[in-house]
């Protein structure tokens, strides 16, 4: 084998070509975070305008140690096909919108709020975007998981753990240390008094963030499944649900002086809003007026009515991947890490004991907190309500924020739906037990390839029933549909129908390939 | 004693027979093979090398399943059979003692005696070793060529184009498969092939592959091949894609009776009492429905191990034809097919959407009962096919509630209309 075969450069090949390298991608990461860090370090030394010098000698450093782990992760890291941008510059303007966050972080925001604003969060959306509309605009429609198991980022490669890292740090320091992070808040102040009517809060920047991440990341779900009808309607509905119902609205409420209720979330997932008095509704109702009413109907209403009777038509599908914005953020934002799901027996084990424990405890404080406010105070006597919501919301913080959200490249987008959720747990139940639900397999047409069973995010073995052509109806499928779609031989389709024969394989047919496979 | 008996081969003939005989025996079943330790679906090596998948994701079974089971794995090459002393011999030169022996060893890849076929970077893909190699051999290339225009030939192209390898696709016939298709179901396919960037050739065969580069003697691996059209294509690799045939060298060394692959009955009983064979190396002493007598499918391969497993454990049955079924994938265009459908277009209804992206062609018998059916781009309802053919529906019960033989996922364009259009004008 000569030479030339092994050592083709990039300058020969080109942009827009896969291309075999081990550190090309470590390298450039490596030269963005070190000399952003150098940038840092150097403004914190000289105690430079805009930002000062303590968070950006702490930025600094954190970038330059960084660039180093990139770097010697660079120097072991093995070899693996990667598809080379066609333009560097949707990455350099994202680049530069990151690094317009720290510059905030590290002070410019409460500076100069408007142009940091657009320097950071406008630039990172903008830059996000373009990259999206780049990399995918061309493509034929048609799935694309090339080369998806073997990138870095998203295979808990040393770039996959620093990331993790980063979220997880960003959910830390945002739920116990707010203040550190007043660089970015403050840039959010005009958007949040044209919205609001108030200055930004760190929930107001988190929710910003969370909706663009669902938006953006969405586009890139679109593109990536436009071939699949079932995906397009369904992404579309999560980013106007994020948007409508779990952001501008609650919103606007606060700009008319109402409580800033969710429409799109209920109890037990979000349980304060069917928890007595100041525990819960007492909040919501404490403006007078009937729009608080009207919101704690609509709470009981979707949570003991529609809940159960969507579930029964649709499977938990209705909420889990079309409403609400835990799978919002994990179908758009989690596409990339779906694969990195736990699979394993002990993992389903776990979360099996893990998220109906959690459904128990909530249901049995909330029972509690009813009958305690029946007694008037006779259970829990002093204990306020503001502490019990605290307590509750760092629950759900640690849960679904900490572990479930920055966790994603590590553990994959639904970690909280599978271990914490206790409505994931109840519709779970229902979609078991009385649903209309089910992913039918297509009699003996499955190849085993394992497709399915790698993708599906919520760690299910799908391959295990399509190749016994045998329907799928587990409690923590949330009817995403790439199983549906990553199958390719068509084996998989998610449907509603009666629920007599719902848990046989396909009709039973003598001599017929089909008949004997049931018995699998 | 429980019985023993011994499986050679881990594909999934092989392992099915193992499971079948275990959910109804307690016989001791030990499963050798050199090429893995466990199990894994061949089918999805090619999306293995695409990044779709890792090793570890072709593997239906956790490696528990198999002790859990109490099946015995052995990753040893078996190198010989003694029928006289019922034993495998093991390359490491261990025998294993057998009551009861199956030869499920699949098939291997056939080249054609082209001088250089067996020169560095040119192979077939067949097993997790062709995989392997084939990803050393493709780092760094920058064409390809692929010889064979079948199903495992244009799973190569996709895969080589996934790593932008330009590719030129060598077919002998006029058109993609048209021993199989229609003119029009070949051209849908011809469609797939150039959107994706191959350099599709009919009409052409591989003369020869070289490796003299520079005239100054070879380097014993490729650097380019010729075509039977006289034109020479540089490339880095070549993927021989034209056919399998049953690897039956074990038998062969044996007083095992074989032909093209080991002769068994439908009960997959050999000329050797107590040995037998099943899957890709088998071969039916009578023809099946098609007239052949090898069936190299996956799936013919699961119901044959299927079938011997229950043998095994006692059953008095025989390997019994299903409908038969087979499907494909042709870079993004999906295919289905139930029954027989003839290559030629008399005896079929066809119809195609306006994009050209989506057909159905429908073979019927002069009563109008339905005989086969092809599907591009559409998804057919396995069990509602397989008895409207093995009935001899008519085609106006199927058209009656075609909503009920399609698998469409939900909220797909409506063809069902436009399908029922075409199927009840004729």
């Amino acid at each position: 084998m000569t030479e030339a075969d092994h050592s083709i450069s990039i300058a020969d090949l080109g942009r827009g070509e896969a291309w075999i390298d081990a550190g090309y991608v470590y390298r450039r990461v490596a030269i963005w975070l070190g000399g952003a860090g150098t940038v840092f370090l150097v403004l914190a030394l000289f105690s430079l305008p805009p930002v000062r010098p303590l968070p950006a000698a702490v930025i600094g450093i954190l970038l330059l140690t960084a660039a180093a782990t990139a770097t010697i992760a660079g120097r072991r890291s093995g070899s693996f096909p990667i598809e080379i941008p066609r333009s560097r510059w949707p990455g350099v303007v994202t680049g530069l919108g990151v690094l317009g966050l720290l510059v905030s972080v590290a002070g410019a925001g409460q500076s100069y709020p408007v142009p940091m604003f657009w320097a950071g969060t406008g630039l990172l959306t903008l830059g996000g975007t373009w990259m999206i509309v780049a990399r995918y605009s061309g493509a034929k429609p048609g799935l694309d998981n090339d080369g998806v198991k073997r990138g870095d980022t998203t295979n808990r490669g040393a770039l996959g753990w620093m990331l993790a890292i980063a979220m997880t740090g960003f959910y830390v320091i945002l739920y116990w240390y707010p203040s550190a992070l007043e660089g970015i808040t403050r840039t959010m102040d005009p958007l949040a008094y044209a919205i609001s009517g108030q200055p930004a809060t760190q929930w107001f920047m988190y929710g910003t963030f969370y909706t663009l991440a669902i938006l953006v990341m969405g586009v890139r779900a679109l593109y990536r499944y436009r071939h699949s009808r079932y995906h397009v309607i369904r992404t579309l509905v999560l980013m106007t649900v994020q948007l409508v119902l779990a952001y501008v609205i609650p919103q606007i409420l606060v700009l008319f002086n109402q409580p800033e209720f969710y429409f799109s979330y209920f109890w037990p997932l979000k349980w304060t809003y069917l928890w007595p008095a100041d525990f819960g509704i007492g909040w919501i109702l404490s403006g007078g007026g009937d729009v608080g009413v009207f919101m704690v109907l609509w709470g009981a209403i979707m949570s003991f009515v529609a809940t159960p009777i969507l579930t029964y038509f649709y499977g938990k599908r209705w909420y889990c991947s079309w409403v609400c914005g835990c799978g919002g953020l994990a179908e758009t934002a989690g596409d990339p890490f779906r694969h990195l799901a736990p699979r394993s027996l002990d993992s389903w084990r776990l979360e099996r004991w893990l998220v109906h424990g959690s459904l128990a405890f909530i249901v049995a404080l909330t029972a509690l907190l009813w009958i305690n406010s029946a007694l008037e105070g006779g259970i829990f006597g002093g204990f306020s309500g503001a502490a019990a919501r605290a307590y509750g919301f760092l629950f759900g913080a640690v849960w679904a924020g900490v572990i479930g959200v920055g966790f994603y490249p590590v553990l994959g987008s639904r970690i909280w739906c599978r271990y914490g959720c206790p409505m994931a747990a109840i519709l779970g139940l229902q979609q078991r037990f009385f649903s209309r639900f089910r992913i039918t397999t297509n009699g003996g047409q499955c190849i085993s390839c394992g497709n399915c069973s790698a993708y599906c995010e919520m760690g299910i073995d799908v391959r295990w029933y399509a190749q016994r052509g045998q329907n799928i109806i587990r409690a923590s499928c949330v009817g995403c549909g790439v199983c549906a779609t990553v199958c390719p031989r068509g084996v998989l389709k998610l449907e509603n129908g009666p629920r007599d024969g719902r848990f046989n394989g396909p009709v039973l047919i003598e001599r017929d390939d089909v008949g004997v496979l049931s018995q699998d | 004693m429980p019985d023993r008996v011994v499986i050679i081969g881990n594909g999934i003939a092989g392992v099915t027979a193992a499971r079948f005989l275990r959910k109804a025996s307690d016989a001791r079943i030990t499963v050798v093979s050199a090429e893995t330790k466990y199990h894994f679906a061949r089918t999805a090596l090619m999306y293995a090398y695409m990044g779709h998948l890792n090793r570890r994701d072709l593997k239906p079974y956790e490696d528990a399943f198999w002790s859990k089971n109490r099946f015995e794995i052995r990753q040893e090459y078996a190198a010989h059979v003694d029928t006289e002393a019922c034993e495998v011999q093991l390359a490491s030169g261990e025998r294993i003692g057998y009551d009861r022996l199956v030869l499920a060893t699949g098939s291997r890849p056939v080249r054609y005696d082209w001088p250089g076929q067996h020169l560095g970077g040119v192979q077939g893909l067949y097993s997790m070793q062709d995989l392997d190699t084939m990803e050393q051999s493709t780092k760094g290339i920058r064409r390809a060529v692929v010889v064979g225009g079948g199903l495992i030939g244009i799973e190569l192209a996709e895969m080589l184009r996934s790593r932008h390898i330009d590719v030129t696709f060598l077919v002998r016939e006029a058109a993609y498969m048209e021993f199989a298709f229609s003119p029009e179901e070949s051209a849908m396919i011809h469609r797939q092939i150039e959107a994706h960037g191959v350099d599709l050739r009919l009409n052409t065969e591989l003369d020869r592959i070289e490796d003299d580069v520079s005239g100054q003697g070879g380097s014993g691996h490729v650097s380019s091949v010729r075509t039977s059209s006289g034109e020479r294509i540089e490339c880095g690799f070549v993927g021989i894609a034209t056919g399998v045939a049953p690897r039956i060298e074990l038998a062969k060394a044996s007083s095992i009776e074989t032909d093209l692959g080991i002769l068994v009955e439908r009960h997959f009983s050999t000329n050797v009492p107590n040995v037998y064979a099943a899957g890709d190396c088998a071969q039916f002493r009578t023809p099946l429905a098609h007239g052949g007598t090898v069936e190299q499918l996956w799936y013919s391969a699961r119901r044959q191990g299927k079938t011997l497993g229950r043998i095994l454990a006692g059953e008095s049955i025989e390997y019994e034809e299903p409908v038969f079924y087979n499907s494909a994938k042709f870079f993004d265009l999906e295919f289905q097919t139930y029954g027989r459908v003839p290559a030629q277009a008399e005896g079929t209804i066809l119809w195609e959407n306006e994009r050209g992206n989506r057909a159905l062609r429908l073979a019927v018998d002069d009563a109008g009962a339905v005989l086969g059916v092809n599907g591009f781009g559409i998804r057919l309802d396995h069990a509602r096919w397989a008895t409207a053919i093995r009935e001899g529906h008519p085609v106006d019960r199927i058209t009656e509630s075609i909503d009920e033989y399609l698998f469409n996922p939900e909220f797909d364009s409506r063809i069902s209309r436009d399908l029922t259009r075409t199927l009840s004008a004729t």
